[in-house]
């Protein structure tokens, strides 16, 4: 049994216990793994996610049970202090002596740290490990109680910008110190670089370029950075992103030739300048670079376990160095060589200072050849062009077309996916070809996106290429006949339109039913709320009719909370509500010792109800005319307004009445998703319409309607679909167009991305809502009559109705109420314990 | 909290000791769970209708550790009975409580017998 031992368990060392378990021949070996981090390997690409609410686990590659049942020795928190070549050992910082037949070392890198005087002044940080950020998370919130809140990131590359991102989201106001004239300098060209500031600074990020710092000044800690031009910036808290050095220390001290700015030098089999020792990754010297990506230190793993096992594979002549990155809110990518300047090449860019989108790309001046570019502020086209670039593809006729985008036609440059080369290289980190992604399903057992990427690891590195391989899955099973389709669940197999129509023209009229006649099996929680949401469509009935196949919330008419309370929220039409009505709402709250908060959407939320003080409280809100809000429910939310023309003077319409008319309408209205509306009085748009699924804004000659407005994690502005109607046909063209969506529309799909998914978009919207295009506009409305009509406050119903009234006992065979459920207090008020 | 989590063990038809008797089946919902007290333990009591049978597991959910499970939704996966837990959709099997998403977590499942319209509960103490 001979023995490899791996010094350094970041994301190449991994990688190279990932290749090296997966070869018949390991069995011969014996893997023994040091990592000097107190956890195995983790996703540093991802690194900065982990201050928007990932956890260490989330950003784990593997766990220490994946090590263990894989045979491989994991030890981490242990330092290798020394390698003996010539005994052909290494040695921990504890003196413990392991003897090896092959040792690879994948120390990766540290952050760089320029010598600047008082760069050891507390406050000053770099951005590289978990530990880091978790340093950096702790200064900030001490920071930020003693009232500083100026921060400041060294350098303004790609990794300095992430830092300066994640340190904005703690708070705290940021500025980019750059040393170069122009941010992400290894990258990006001066227009491009202009762009990405313009965009930056829109963000409230202040950029100060071509800064040369001199000296970090301040009393014990950091308070502020002085430059060599005489000028200064004040800042209570220092993250320096200035670069990498290798870490080749321990190569170093043994003897191993390493190039004279650092890094061990390896051949391309990845052989140091002993033969029984490798470098792989950031700490590696091949061709004269180091190479900070994924892809090439994966690739570095791959070669150096082939050559240890006995391969032959080399490690590529050229090593790309294409990013693509998603940037403090903008897209920003580079690829190719990105600068490449001479007669041979022409540049052809495209700058929209409007939109904040520059593109550039080098072409050969036969127009055949692309050779580089950069996108910034939109890099939708990536994928495609990096694949033009790697594959050396014939160009379009006009190369330009391939930045300047869809006009008129649209469609990708690249045709079909299929058309790819079967040689072209998809997913760069895992190196997965085009072959071996078709090939997993043509040939191979893979029916599914997520059997190809199970079987090849495709997009599991950035991920940048998940858009591609999605494409090349659903045409390769295109091309087998398959038919791509998007069905609920296990039990049905048909999408929610389908449905819709299956149960409408059949007349079903419950869950039981439909799962006899269209599905199998006996349901679950995926299909159950789907037919309850088609139900409510059809025959516009309230949740208490077919009780078990609501979610939850539907269920009990009010949503679960952090410790399975409940929390209360009435419907208070455009926000307007009466004295006594808040009075009452008040009394509740304190009656039942309710948590109160306003909403975003202008209702009060009463926190901290238990499942039997549910019916208690509602029987006296609907004393003073108060009715469920239905805020747990997947139906029309609110409908929010500003003060409009009855008090501001600047309304131009009524837009409160307007508001309250239109939540009135549709309340209660079951749809795929939950929807948002707004009416705002004037174009200063307080009601923030244009946020909704619905928008409606007052202008000179009546309303303008916008629609498939969303907020939430990826938010987008609704869209112009008609101008100056009057109220009767606003509301008309919004009850065609709701119905539209209802029936249409993929469960929990929003409009904004159902907009998208329309083939012909807004302007199809606009044939079927306005010009009747498919002949269905009085159907949909008679519809939506129908449902409006049916409307009934389903807490009504369960109040007066003993039988459902049963559902609000905590116990069966008891009256004791839930005693586990504990509060602890918070500003006067109480919040669940802690999870 | 592990002190509450312990005190919810599986139980097997052959160890059961006491069959408690929780109500009527007419004061369980179809195809739908209710909870039910026991010592101080919380049971979850389902009326699996479509499949014709009765099951029964801790309504404490051990993602969170809170008494909820009783207000899930249950269906079946590849024909095995599940519960789906209100608080973050994480299902177990109704059959022998494991997790069906492949997580650690389990729950305790206990026999349930209709006689005479009452329903019972099979406990080991």
């Amino acid at each position: 049994m001979k023995r490899v031992i791996v010094v350094g368990n970041g994301m190449v060392g991994y990688k190279f216990c990932e290749k090296f378990v997966a070869k018949s021949e390991r069995e011969n070996y014996e893997l023994l793994v040091f990592g000097e981090e107190p956890r195995p390997a983790y996703d540093r690409v991802h690194l900065s996610e982990y201050f928007s609410g990932k956890t260490a686990n989330d950003l784990s590659l593997a766990t220490m049970n994946w090590y263990e049942s894989n045979g491989i020795i994991l030890k981490t928190s242990e330092l290798i202090s020394e390698i003996n070549p010539k005994n052909k050992q290494v040695i921990t910082y504890r003196n413990q002596v392991y003897e090896y037949d092959y040792l690879v070392l994948a120390t990766g890198s540290s952050a760089f740290v320029p010598p600047i005087k008082g760069v050891d002044k507390k406050g000053v940080f770099v951005y590289r490990t978990i530990e880091d950020l978790e340093a950096i998370k702790s200064y900030a919130l001490k920071i930020k109680q003693q009232g500083s809140t100026e921060a400041a990131v060294l350098g303004g590359g790609l990794l300095g910008l992430e830092a300066a991102k994640a340190v904005k989201d703690l708070g705290l106001k940021t500025h980019v110190v750059e040393f170069a004239p122009r941010l992400m300098p290894r990258q990006l060209d001066e227009g491009a670089s202009n762009m990405l500031q313009q965009t930056i600074e829109g963000f409230d990020l202040g950029v100060h370029l071509g800064k040369q710092t001199n000296l970090i000044a301040g009393n014990g800690a950091i308070e502020s950075m002085e430059f060599s031009d005489g000028t200064s910036l004040k800042t209570d808290i220092l993250v320096i992103s200035a670069g990498i050095r290798p870490r080749d220390e321990l190569a170093v001290a043994a003897g191993l030739k390493v190039g004279h700015r650092g890094g061990v030098e390896v051949n391309n089999r990845m052989q140091t300048s002993d033969g029984y020792i490798y470098a792989i990754g950031e700490v590696a010297l091949y061709n004269n670079g180091i190479y900070g990506l994924v892809a090439p230190g994966y690739e570095m793993a791959e070669v150096a376990v082939e050559h240890i096992l006995g391969g032959n594979k080399l490690m590529s002549e050229e090593i790309d160095m294409s990013t693509q990155l998603k940037l403090i809110g903008t897209e920003v990518a580079s690829f190719g060589d990105p600068f490449i300047e001479n007669d041979e090449v022409v540049a052809i860019v495209y700058e929209n200072k409007l939109s904040g989108i520059y593109k550039r790309i080098n072409v050969s001046k036969d127009k055949t050849r692309l050779l580089g570019g950069i996108l910034v502020g939109d890099s939708s086209d990536y994928n495609t062009l990096f694949q033009l670039y790697i594959n050396c593809m014939k160009l379009p006729e006009n190369p330009e077309d391939l930045i300047l985008g869809s006009r008129g036609k649209g469609g990708s440059a690249l045709g079909s996916v299929l058309d790819l080369p079967d040689t072209a290289q998809i997913c760069s980190c895992e190196s997965v070809s085009k072959r071996a992604i078709c090939c997993s399903i043509t040939e191979g057992d893979c029916s599914s996106l997520k059997d190809v990427i199970k079987e090849t690891k495709a997009t599991t590195g950035c991920g940048g290429c998940k858009p591609m391989v999605v494409d090349l899955v659903n045409e390769t099973l295109k091309s087998l006949g398959q038919e791509i389709k998007e069905t609920i669940c296990e039990h049905f197999a048909f999408n929610r339109q389908e449905l819709y129509d299956l149960i409408k023209i059949n007349k079903i009229k419950n869950y039981d039913e439909a799962l006899n006649m269209f599905g199998k099996g006996d349901g679950c929680e995926i299909c159950k709320p789907v037919l309850a949401s088609v139900f409510a469509g059809i025959y516009m009935e309230t949740a208490n009719k077919q009780v078990t196949i609501q979610d939850s919330n539907d269920r009990f008419l009010a949503n679960i909370q952090r410790n399975g309370t409940y929390s209360v929220v009435p419907r208070v039409p455009g926000g307007e509500i009466t004295p006594q009505q808040l009075m009452a709402i008040g009394r509740v709250a304190e009656k039942y010792d309710l948590y109160t908060k306003i909403t975003g959407g202008q209702r009060i939320d009463l926190f901290g109800a238990q499942l039997h003080e549910l019916p208690l409280i509602w029987k006296e809100l609907m004393e003073v005319g108060l009715e469920s809000g239905h805020a747990y429910a997947k139906s029309l939310r609110t409908v929010k307004s500003c003060v409009g023309s009855t008090w501001c003077r600047y309304g131009m319409h009524e837009s409160v009445s307007f508001a309250i008319k239109i939540e009135n309408r549709y309340k209660g209205l079951r749809s795929p998703h939950k929807l948002k509306g707004g009416v705002s009085g004037c174009i200063r748009e307080c009601a923030e319409a244009r946020g909704k699924d619905f928008g409606i804004i007052a202008v000179e000659g009546g309303w303008n309607l916008y629609v498939c407005g969303n907020g939430g994690a990826t938010p987008k502005h609704a869209i112009l679909l008609a101008e100056q109607l009057d109220e009767e046909t606003c509301i008309k063209y919004l009850d065609r167009f709701l119905m539209y969506y209802i029936k249409t529309a993929a469960p929990l799909m929003r409009t904004a991305p159902w907009l998208e998914k329309l083939d012909g978009g807004i302007e199809y919207l606009k044939k079927v809502i306005i010009e009747d295009s498919l002949g269905i506009a009085h159907d949909l409305e008679t519809e939506m009559q129908g449902l409006v009509n049916k409307y009934e406050c389903e807490w009504k119903q369960a109040i007066e109705d003993p039988e459902i009234m049963k559902r609000f006992r905590h116990f069966v065979n008891s009256d004791d109420t839930d005693d586990t459920i504990e509060f602890v207090s918070m500003r006067e008020q109480k919040m669940p314990r802690p999870w | 909290m592990q002190q509450i989590l312990d005190q919810y063990n599986t139980v097997t038809e052959n160890q059961v000791k006491t069959w408690f008797k929780v109500g009527s089946v007419s004061d369980f919902p179809e195809n739908g769970g209710a909870c039910i007290k026991y010592k101080t333990r919380q049971i979850a009591v389902y009326n699996f209708t479509r499949k014709n049978k009765w099951y029964a597991c801790q309504n404490l959910c051990p993602h969170k550790m809170e008494m909820v499970l009783s207000r899930g939704m249950i269906g079946d996966l590849n024909s095995v009975p599940k519960v789906a837990c209100p608080m973050h959709k994480k299902t177990f099997s109704l059959e022998d409580g494991s997790n069906l998403n492949g997580e650690d977590y389990k729950i305790a499942v206990y026999p349930v017998k209709i006689e005479k319209e009452n329903v019972y509960i099979g406990f080991s103490d």
